[in-house]
Parts: structure tokens; C-alpha cells; sequence
């Protein structure tokens, strides 16, 4: 037993890498960056006169502090994802802020100050209207929930339930809308549509109806969207149809007051439904009786109620946006109006009077890579002079967020499309000038001899230069404090390192947002809904290098995102092309940039009428050295981009050996086409995997940069197990339709994407999705539920052809007639994951890990030694030779494992991974709700020497070493003279 | 004459007895066994067919019958004709140019009970390069595989060996008869984490460990000498401390 244990250590010892960081190296090779999302309701806390925070709930479902001097997170809760974990409402009072969470299912209250969960409290079912705060004789103490069929009151100290009643005839009744005037009654206001206005006036005390009135209102559809209380307990609503305005006071009113707008002399623009906004600075009180109403996409009003008396304040046209924010005793409007195409102005107005306020206008100017503004949350303060000023909290379209300080400076922005990455690459980075110069030289078609000494000697002489000029930069720096020498980044400075560890990372985000960030740095391309941005990052330090917005992305576009031309083509710059493709109509479009300066490119994509149903990036390159993109229509005609005559004969030359596959998963249908010399295809295998059994859910292939070094594997014998290396590999992974937890399976197909011919086919009884899939080398894993068990499990598939190599020299599908052997393994796994990928390396001779994205927000780096199928059930000497771990049914999380130490991830949906110039290092980006980006060694730095290396210690001993043997040769000498004369 | 005649009577007589025997016979055998009616009932024949032009449009051709038996562990025979001479030289042809070698089968569902329901629209088609097919002299190897309910999801064809190397072919000889390997393939069940084997392992590596002696040897047994260090340590630490500390507090 002891030999046993202890051979298990020897195992692990000598198989394993420790993973952790020291503490010092903490953020040096890792950065993360936390993000919120799109700000769905959003409010300054006003609690405290100094204070430095804005609180956010966001359509990600995250309620957020940020610090409004610096733009950082002061704390964060994320909740659920999807509709359970929704925020529908956020009140704020005091220290307290009050969420209703997933359609009125949670009542919380959160401490502001230091984001601590004062109490929750379970709601009684039903689906969530509204919710207000109830004021009482000045105070606060209650706030009120309404749902579909139920009002309940709840204490805002600790929330125990008040009060719950039924609403009357809540069948026929749509009750909409909460309001409170503070003098210790509830207003419930329901609809039943193109009808009448249902009131019920509930006592606070003790949930008793005291009054309940209908009041007809044939026009009015839905009150939450056009009606609002405005003074007095007025009831206000717009009707574009009548083009009117009503009002109703609930005290002493039965019947609605029609003010048509002509008579105020306004008009609705045609098309646009009329928005009212009310405010009410304190619950306690009453709301004002000024409001805003909007009528048109770029008219705003202020308008008055003044005992039925309707009178315009202000017509602010032409005015983007408009908000109300109160500041001690004091009500201002906000009004942002545009100014030309790149910038706006923003002024405050006394919402009383409608006097525009001195020394409160700023410009502000718009990028065009933002979007337009969507809306603005004013914090407004009194300064010493009693005199209001205010900073405002600026979203974009392309959910950008802009804080903004008198005069016009802007203190930080936040890019929160970062939240919903869809897709990234890593580019390289530039040489820099002199390396560029070098490499120019090569590139050149030989020009005679002189000429080429001359470019020769030029191209050393620009060297020396700049080495000089290097030295002399340094000898000054050295001169200046340490403090002071800046490493800043910028697009002029961005050239590649010794070790190509920094990297740029282009991500395109859902938002329709291209960034750059670069590793030490990345390029992110980010992309929202409807419209489309993408940013490129710095990948050693995260710092966006450039952003571009794309415009006229549909709402539900996928994207496909290809490195045409990396940088290695000095002087041709990188280039990359995003395919953007509307999911319903298939049809689209490319956009052409540059990824280190984020330039749309000169290149004018082909226009593509058809829809398009794959798309693939060939090997082979143009004169320009653009590897070349085909895309394949709903015709099964190909188009190439580029398509330069060079490319086409290219195409012609090679056509019968470019294969590809499309999937159609809703026909079960996978099919193999061949390209032709005229760019038509040919269908020439098929394989239909019947629907109403299993559907398709993933086809994987393998990534085209990837190597592998070793061809095979040493056995214990000192035989040689060949891998299968098919590099047209595909892993089809299938659900079945039933979705009983006994008939319910898993399905795998590894087919040739040339021949169609189905290598393996398997089938994982009682298990279930969702599955993830990493397909690399001569393997895939595979992750999955297993109903049975009530489990995660991972399983993995090696392929090896035997202990001979059919043909060692080149691998063709159309020539491999044996079927390779097929191991498989299945473990168990402690936790359910979020994302899977494989690390990658430059050369492939690092071994193998797999980086598993956890809900946990950890992220795991498992070595793939412990997914091995070869892994034995009983231990022999032969296993042991081969340093084979003995099989154990559960894969363990060891915490060292773990990359990212504390640095959690919230939500992973992707991890990305990119090989560096050093073989050991592998860089990784995990992207979800934040960004996370580090570097990986999977078999240790073997190719770094380390930090604290003793070059002292060596060359001593070197030159020591050195001197004996001088010493020692000498004396040799002297005395073989001697024995001579002897 | 007369006697040759009737015995030529009794000749032809005696093999329509023979004839009516074996009839009945036969008759008697579908009457006591049942099987082989089943069996036929089982098994159906779809068209193995095959496409060679030298244009590449596919212009499918019967090759020959596919005989299925469904079942627990379905089975499948080929039954196919010789190339003919036209075939034998359009193949060579299209071996030249390159071309394809391609076979379809019609989609089928091997478990169904009627004749009706078996067949599904659709083929699964499957190439090979036409010159690999000739320099394996018409050796190929074709798999079905179907899918856990029985349809045919993919058909898969492959030569031995497998290279285009340019070799001279005799047609005559080479080119007649189809060699081919036929097997039908049903998915994989692919293993669940092997929990149970692990624990017995387990369970006999801690009955070892009770059956070994000195394991089982008592806590004292065991640690007795740490136990009377650790007791010594204690004692002579006890008697060293307190003068030490006296003298300090005297300084």
C-alpha cells in the first residue's frame, strides 16, 4: 500500500504543474475588467451631500455602485441570468435600495453604502406590475408591491408584510400603476382597455378600501406607457389618436378633462407615441405638478398643471433627451439638444419657471464610433453659493457610458458592451519600423547586385541609428526618477515584444462593437443588438486601442470573425474581415478593417445578393499575401474575396481538393461539396441523421493553427501508438428529442468533413445537454448531465491508428482505408461547467490542458493526462513506464488549478486562446460578463529562464572554470619540460 | 416397341413421383417450421447503385441489392453483378480523368414493421476516387451505419488499398467482379465513469490493510516511542525552564 501511495505521489509529482501564482505576481501577467451591462433604471444616491456613488440595475441583471470620480466598481451582485434573475423595479430611499427581482418574485433591500443585503422577502405569485414607495406625515416607511391580482405593503425596515388584499374584479380589471401622495393612501389605477379607468383607493393603515371609482376612458389602451400623476393627484395622459391631452384629479373628479394640444398650439409628430414623465422627488410628498412630455423624436416640452390650468413652461425643440433631477429644495430639467453631426449641448432649466439656468450649458462631443445618446441620469447638486450644477451619466447606443462634468470634461467612460463579447481573434502586433525595414528587404524580387548591398547597407545603417537613439533613450530615462518613465501605450508605440506575449484582441460584441484591446493587450470587437460595435484591446494591459461602431446590424446577426492577413506581411497591413449574417434571411455582409488601427478598410468587400450558408478561409494567399475567404450561397455558388485573377487561377488549380461541409440541423441533413474549376460545387456525400429522433446541436472541427508535434505516443514497451490525426476531422454532437430522463441520450459522431465517411458513432445512454465540446489532436471531450446519476460528467474520445502509421509522410481522408482504434473514458466531475477550451501552443510540444470556465467564476486549467482513456483500471509496470495515472472515476478540482486565483469571472461564455512566441506560454482570455486575460504554462516555463537566475553564479564559475584550465595547461606544460630534461 | 414405350412411361412416371414428392415435401417443411417465412418477412433488398461519369453529373445506376435483416443485431449481404465491358472501360476512363467513383443507398428504416414505413425519401451518398477503386481491382469496403432507432444515418466507402499510384490495370482480369466488404454498424455505447470496478478495487485495498498485522497493532503499539520521547521532552523541558527563568528575574 505504502509503495502504492507513494508511486502515486512520484506520479503526480512528476506529471504535475503546480498552477498558483506567488503574490507578487499578482496583475503581472493578468488583467480583469468587470462590467454591468446596459443600465435598465439607474440613480445617484443623493443620501449623503458628498457622495461618490451611482447605483445601477442592469438588463444583465446586475445591481452595481460605480464610483462616479473614477468609474470603477465599488461593489456588484450578479444575479441569475435570464428571466428568474430580472430586476423589474429599483426604489430608492435613503441608504436603502429596493429591488423586485424575476417577475416579482423577491423583494430585496440592499444597503448602499457597502452593498450588503439588508432582508429578502418571498412575494406571493403572481406577475409583478409595478411597485412605489409610501410616504406617510413625511416619512417613508412602507413600500408597496402590485401585482396581477394582489397589493401588498411591506415594512422598509425589515421587510414583514404590512398588509396584503386582493384587487376587485381582477379578472376583468388590468391594474397598472402604484401612486402615493404621501398622505397615508395607496392609488391603485387598473384599465380595462378602450373602456374606463379603474380607482381604488386603499387606507395604509390597514389595507381597507375607502374609495373605488371608474372613470371613462374609450381612448386610453395601456396606462403605465401614456399616462402619469402629476400635482395634486392628477392623473395626466397623452392619446396621439385625439391628440389630446386629459386630465383627471382622483380626489374630486368623475370624468376626464379633455385639453386637445392644438389649443396649447402643439402637434404629435406622425408615428410617434407621445411619452409623459412626471417626477416625484420625495415619496412623502406629492409629485410635481411640471412634467415633460415628449411628442416627437426630437421635441420635448415642459409643461405645468396648475389647479386644471395647462400651461407650457418651455417647447425645447430640438432636444435628444430630457430629465428632471432635484438637488436640496431644488427641481431642475436637463435638456440635451444637438448641436451639429459630432457634437450636443446640454443645458439645466428651472423646471418651475423654465429659465434656462447661467453657467449650466456644456458642449459635448460625439464620436461617431459611439452611437447617439440614449439616455441621460442627471445628478444635480447645490453648490456653496446656492447655486445648482450637475454631472450627468451619459448612455450610447452602443451602451457606452459617459460621466460627464461641467464644463464638458468627461471624467471616465465605460464601455459596457465589453459584458457581451460574441466573438474574438488575437492578432499580432507590428514590427516596429527598423524590424519592418529588415523584413522589407526579404520581401523584395531580387534587383541586381549593387543595388541589393546598397539596401543592405542602408537597411544596417537605419539599424545602428536606431540602436543609438535606443541607448540614448535609456541613458535619459535613466537619469529621470523611476516614476516618471511612463510606459504608456498607444497605436503609435504598438510594435510586437521579444516574445510576441503582447497581442491584440479584437472582439466584436453583440452590441455591434468592434474593439481593440492588446496581450499585454487585446483587440476587442464588440457587438450589441441592433447596432454593431467592435474594439480592439491591449492584451497586457486591457486598454482600448481603438473602437468602431457598426451601424445596420440586425438585431439577431451571427458573426464570424477571420484573420485574413496577420502582420507578418510588412509592408501589406493586417487584415481582418467580419461576416456578419442576419440569422432569419441568411443574407450578408463583410467588413473589412484593419485590426491594429481598427481602419475600415480601402478593400470593397464583394456584394453578396444570396444568402450564405458557410463560409471558409482557404490556406492558400494572394499576391497580397490575404489568405483567401470562399462563401458559399444558398445557390452552392462560391464567392472568393479576394478576388483578384491570381486567386481565381489559383482556385481553378487546386478546386478538386477544396472540400467543404454544410449542416443544415433543422433536416438533420450534413452534406459534402466539392468545389468545381467554374466556382459551382457538387454535392458528393451525405449523411441525414434522422430529427424526429436526435438533433444536432454542435459540429466541431478542429483549429486550423493548431500542431502537434508528436506523431505518436511511447508505450511502455518502447512500441510507438500512432495517433490519428485527421485534421478534417468533425465531432457532431447530437441531443435526442425525447427529453425523458430514461430514454434521453447524448449522441457522437466523428465523420470525415472530406469523405463523410462516419468514423465513430456513439451514443451516451441517460444524459443530456448541454454539452461542451473541445476537439483537438487525436481527441474530444465532451461534458454533459447525466440523468442517471444526477451528475456532470466529461468523457473523451482518443483516436489512434495502431502501432503502424498507414502513411507517415502526408494524411489524406481520400487515402486512410483503415478505421483508427477508438479509446474512450468517462469521469465524473464535481461541477457544472460554462465554457471548455484546450490550450495552444505555437509548436504543439507543450502538453495539453483544458481550460474549463465555472459558474463559480473560477477558472480551471485540468490537465488533459487525467482525461486520458488510456488511464488503467489496474497498474502495471507498463502503465508506470508510461507515466499513466490509475484510473479513478472522479476528476478532482484541486484549488491550485485554478488561473485566476481570486480574480472570479462572472457568467464565462467563451474562453479564447492563442499561442505566444515562447512554446511553454499559451495565452488565454476568458470573456463573459467581465474580461479576463492571462497567460498559461502548462508544463512550466521550460523555455524561461528564471527571474532570479544567477548569471553571477554561472560566469563566475564559467571564467574560473576558464582560468583553471589556463592555469592547469600551463603547469601541464611546465612539467612535461621537465621530465624532458630529467 | 411396346416395352420400351411403357418403360419409357414408367420413367417419366417415376420422376413426376419424384417431382410430387419433393414438392410435398417442401410444402410439409414452411408447414412445420416457421422461421425462415419470418426471416424473409425480416429482410428486404434496397438498390446498392453507383455513379462513374466522366463529367462528374451523377447519373446513378443499379449495382446491385442490398439485402437487410433487421433484428436485434441487424445484418446485410450484397448481391451484384459483374461490371459490365462498357462500365469496365467508362471507369478506366474516369479513373484517367480523375473523376469520382460515387454510391448511394436509399434511406431505410431497418426496424420498422411494414414495407411502407421503411422507406424514407432521400439517399446517403458516399464517394471514392474512381482510380483508387480501379487499382484496388474493385476491392472496396462499404459500411452502413445507422442510428439507435434503426435508420440508415450514412454509408461509407473505402478501397484497399486505398493510394492512387498510376499502376497498370488489366481490365479483363481486374475489373470483373466487385470484392466487397460489407458490415452494417449500429452506434457505440459509449462507458459512464467506471465507479463500481474503483470501489471494489477499493474495498479490497482497505481489506488488505485490515488483514495486514501490523496495521492492525494497537495505538500504543504503534507510536509507543513517540509517545515516551515526547513524555521525556516534556520532562526534561519542565526541569530546565524554571531556573532559567529565576535567574532572569533576579538580573
Amino acid at each position: 500500500m505504502a509503495k502504492l501511495i507513494f508511486l502515486w505521489l512520484k506520479c503526480l509529482v512528476s506529471c504535475c504543474i503546480v498552477e498558483a501564482v506567488f503574490e507578487d505576481q499578482v496583475g503581472k501577467f493578468d488583467w480583469r475588467q468587470q462590467y454591468v451591462g446596459k443600465i435598465r433604471f439607474s440613480h445617484f444616491d443623493s443620501h449623503v451631500q458628498s457622495s461618490k456613488k451611482v447605483l445601477m440595475a442592469t438588463e444583465k441583471n446586475v445591481f452595481a455602485a460605480l464610483n462616479t470620480r473614477t468609474g470603477e466598481l465599488f461593489w456588484r451582485h450578479v444575479d441569475k441570468t435570464g428571466p428568474e434573475g430580472n430586476i423589474d423595479a429599483f426604489l430608492l430611499h435613503g441608504q436603502d435600495a429596493l429591488l423586485v427581482v424575476g417577475n416579482g418574485r423577491l423583494l430585496r433591500s440592499w444597503d448602499i453604502s457597502v452593498g450588503g443585503l439588508n432582508w429578502e422577502v418571498v412575494l406571493d405569485s403572481g406577475s409583478f406590475q409595478s411597485a412605489c414607495l409610501i410616504g406617510q406625515q413625511d416619512t417613508v416607511k412602507h413600500v408597496a408591491v402590485l401585482k396581477k391580482t394582489v397589493i401588498s405593503v411591506h415594512y422598509l425596515s425589515n421587510g414583514h408584510q404590512k398588509w396584503i388584499e386582493n384587487l376587485p374584479e381582477s379578472e376583468n380589471i388590468d391594474y397598472q400603476a402604484l401612486y402615493s401622495g404621501g398622505n397615508g393612501e395607496v392609488y391603485v389605477l387598473g384599465i380595462v382597455p378602450h373602456s374606463h379607468i379603474a380607482i381604488v383607493v386603499y387606507s395604509m393603515e390597514d389595507g381597507e378600501i375607502i374609495k373605488q371609482t371608474s372613470v371613462e376612458a374609450p381612448w386610453l389602451s395601456n396606462i403605465q406607457t401614456s399616462c402619469a400623476v402629476v400635482g395634486q393627484g392628477m392623473i395626466t395622459c397623452v392619446d396621439s389618436l385625439t391628440m389630446s391631452l386629459y386630465t383627471l384629479d382622483m380626489h374630486t373628479q368623475s370624468k376626464m378633462t379633455q385639453i386637445p394640444l392644438q389649443s396649447l398650439g402643439l402637434e404629435v409628430t406622425p408615428h410617434f407615441h407621445p411619452v409623459l414623465v412626471s417626477h416625484q422627488p420625495n415619496a412623502a410628498h406629492q409629485p410635481l405638478s411640471e412634467f415633460l412630455l415628449q411628442l416627437g423624436p426630437e421635441h420635448h416640452l415642459l409643461l405645468q398643471l396648475n389647479s386644471g390650468q395647462m400651461v407650457v413652461l418651455r417647447d425645447f425643440k430640438p432636444a435628444l433627451l430630457a430629465s428632471f433631477a432635484t438637488a436640496g429644495e431644488k427641481t431642475v430639467t436637463a435638456v440635451m439638444s444637438p448641436k451639429n453631426k459630432t457634437a450636443c449641448s446640454l443645458s439645466l432649466f428651472n423646471a418651475e419657471t423654465g429659465r434656462r439656468l447661467l453657467d449650466t450649458t456644456q458642449f459635448l462631443s460625439i464620436d461617431p464610433n459611439v452611437g447617439k445618446p440614449e439616455s441621460i441620469y442627471v445628478q444635480a447638486f447645490l453648490k456653496k453659493d446656492d447655486s445648482v450644477s450637475y454631472r450627468v451619466l451619459v448612455q450610447t447606443e452602443d451602451h457606452t457610458l459617459t460621466f460627464i462634468h461641467l464644463p464638458g470634461r468627461v471624467m471616465w467612460t465605460r464601455e459596457e458592451a465589453l459584458s457581451e463579447v460574441v466573438t474574438m481573434e488575437m492578432v499580432e502586433l507590428p514590427l516596429t519600423g527598423t524590424q519592418a525595414e529588415l523584413e522589407g528587404e526579404f520581401g523584395k524580387k531580387a534587383d541586381g547586385l549593387l543595388s541589393m548591398v546598397l539596401k543592405r547597407l542602408s537597411s544596417q545603417l537605419i539599424l545602428l541609428q536606431a540602436w543609438v537613439s535606443h541607448l540614448w533613450k535609456l541613458f535619459y530615462d535613466a537619469r529621470k526618477p523611476r516614476s516618471q518613465v511612463k510606459n504608456e501605450i498607444s497605436i503609435e508605440n504598438l510594435s510586437r515584444d521579444e516574445f510576441n506575449l503582447q497581442k491584440m484582441m479584437v472582439m466584436v460584441t453583440a452590441s455591434g462593437k468592434l474593439y481593440c484591446l492588446t496581450v499585454v493587450k487585446i483587440l476587442s470587437l464588440l457587438n450589441f443588438p441592433s447596432p454593431s460595435k467592435l474594439f480592439g484591446i491591449d492584451s497586457k494591459t486591457g486598454s482600448i486601442l481603438w473602437k468602431q461602431y457598426l451601424n445596420n446590424v440586425p438585431s439577431n446577426a451571427a458573426f464570424k470573425l477571420m484573420v485574413q492577413r496577420t502582420t507578418a506581411h510588412f509592408p501589406h497591413p493586417p487584415q481582418c474581415t467580419l461576416l456578419i449574417k442576419d440569422k432569419d434571411t441568411g443574407l450578408a455582409t463583410l467588413h473589412v478593417f484593419n485590426p491594429i488601427f481598427g481602419k475600415k478598410s480601402h478593400i470593397t468587400p464583394p456584394a453578396l445578393t444570396q444568402p450564405i450558408l458557410q463560409s471558409l478561409m482557404l490556406p492558400l494567399m494572394d499576391q497580397d499575401y490575404a489568405k483567401v475567404l470562399l462563401l458559399i450561397d444558398d445557390q452552392y455558388k462560391v464567392t472568393a474575396f479576394p478576388s483578384s485573377k491570381n486567386v481565381l487561377q489559383q482556385l481553378q488549380e487546386t478546386a478538386s481538393f477544396i472540400f467543404f461541409y454544410l449542416m443544415d440541423s433543422s433536416q438533420g441533413r450534413l452534406s459534402g461539396y466539392r468545389l468545381r474549376m467554374d466556382l459551382s460545387t457538387e454535392q458528393i456525400w451525405e449523411v441525414i441523421i434522422p430529427t424526429e429522433i436526435q438533433k444536432v446541436v454542435t459540429v466541431k472541427g478542429k483549429r486550423s493553427n493548431e500542431h502537434v508535434h508528436s506523431q505518436g505516443r511511447v508505450m511502455g514497451d518502447r512500441s510507438v501508438l500512432y495517433k490519428y490525426l485527421n485534421p478534417n476531422l468533425l465531432a457532431v454532437v447530437t441531443e435526442s428529442t425525447d427529453v425523458h430522463q430514461e430514454r434521453s441520450f447524448i449522441g457522437i459522431l466523428l465523420i470525415d468533413g472530406v469523405t463523410g465517411r462516419i468514423i465513430h458513432e456513439a451514443v451516451q445512454r441517460k444524459a443530456k445537454g448541454p454539452v461542451h465540446v473541445v476537439h483537438s489532436e487525436n481527441w474530444v471531450v465532451y461534458e454533459y448531465w447525466s440523468t442517471k446519476s444526477r451528475r456532470n460528467e466529461f468523457s473523451v474520445i482518443e483516436l489512434y491508428e495502431g502501432m503502424e502509421l498507414y502513411n507517415s509522410t502526408v494524411f489524406s481522408s481520400l487515402d486512410r482505408p483503415h478505421a483508427p482504434h477508438v479509446l474512450q473514458q468517462s469521469y465524473i466531475f464535481p461541477s457544472a461547467i460554462s465554457a471548455m477550451e484546450a490550450t495552444l501552443t505555437e509548436k504543439g510540444i507543450t502538453s495539453r490542458h483544458l481550460l474549463i470556465g465555472l459558474p463559480s467564476g473560477g477558472i480551471l486549467s485540468l490537465p488533459k493526462m487525467f482525461l486520458d482513456p488510456r488511464r488503467p483500471e489496474i497498474v502495471s509496470e507498463q502503465s508506470r513506464e508510461e507515466n499513466l495515472i490509475p484510473y479513478a472515476p472522479e476528476l478532482l478540482i484541486r484549488t491550485e488549478w485554478f488561473i485566476n486565483y481570486n480574480q472570479s469571472v462572472s457568467r464565462v461564455r467563451g474562453i479564447h486562446t492563442a499561442p505566444s512566441g515562447l512554446e511553454s506560454t499559451c495565452l488565454v482570455v476568458a470573456y463573459g460578463l467581465d474580461i479576463y486575460q492571462t497567460r498559461v504554462y502548462p508544463s512550466k516555463q521550460f523555455d524561461v529562464l528564471k527571474d532570479d537566475y544567477d548569471y553571477m553564479l554561472i560566469s563566475s564559475v564559467l571564467f574560473a572554470l576558464f582560468f583553471a584550465t589556463m592555469i592547469s595547461k600551463r603547469l601541464a606544460e611546465v612539467k612535461l619540460l621537465n621530465r624532458a630534461w630529467r | 416397341m411396346a416395352l420400351p414405350l411403357s418403360s419409357k412411361i414408367t420413367i417419366i412416371f417415376s420422376i413426376f413421383t419424384i417431382l410430387s414428392t419433393r414438392f410435398v415435401s417442401c410444402n410439409n417443411g414452411r408447414r412445420l417450421n416457421n422461421d425462415p417465412l419470418e426471416a424473409e418477412f425480416n429482410s428486404f433488398s434496397v438498390p446498392l447503385e453507383h455513379s462513374f461519369e466522366v463529367d462528374d453529373v451523377a447519373n446513378f445506376e443499379v449495382r446491385g441489392a442490398l439485402v437487410l435483416k433487421a433484428g436485434r443485431e441487424p445484418s446485410v449481404s450484397l448481391a451484384q453483378q459483374q461490371l459490365s465491358e462498357y462500365d469496365r472501360a467508362k471507369l478506366k476512363e474516369v479513373a484517367a480523368v480523375d473523376g469520382l467513383y460515387r454510391i448511394r443507398v436509399p434511406r431505410v428504416l431497418l426496424q420498422a414493421d411494414r414495407q411502407t414505413e421503411r422507406l424514407m425519401d432521400g439517399h446517403l451518398t458516399a464517394f471514392v476516387r474512381a482510380c483508387a477503386m480501379v487499382e484496388s481491382h474493385l476491392s472496396d469496403v462499404i459500411t452502413l451505419h445507422t442510428d439507435v432507432a434503426g435508420h440508415l444515418i450514412g454509408v461509407s466507402i473505402v478501397t484497399i488499398p486505398g493510394a492512387c499510384r498510376g499502376s497498370e490495370v488489366e481490365d479483363e482480369v481486374d475489373l470483373e467482379a466487385f470484392n466487397t466488404t460489407l458490415s452494417i454498424m449500429a452506434p457505440v455505447n459509449a462507458p459512464g465513469p467506471e465507479t463500481a470496478l474503483f470501489l471494489e478495487r477499493m474495498e479490497l485495498e482497505t481489506e488488505k490493510k485490515g488483514k495486514n498485522p501490523q496495521e492492525q497493532k494497537s495505538f500504543f503499539a504503534k507510536y509507543w516511542y513517540l509517545i515516551l520521547g515526547g513524555a521525556i521532552f516534556l520532562m526534561v523541558s519542565n526541569s530546565a525552564q524554571p531556573p532559567a527563568g529565576g535567574e532572569r528575574e533576579q538580573s
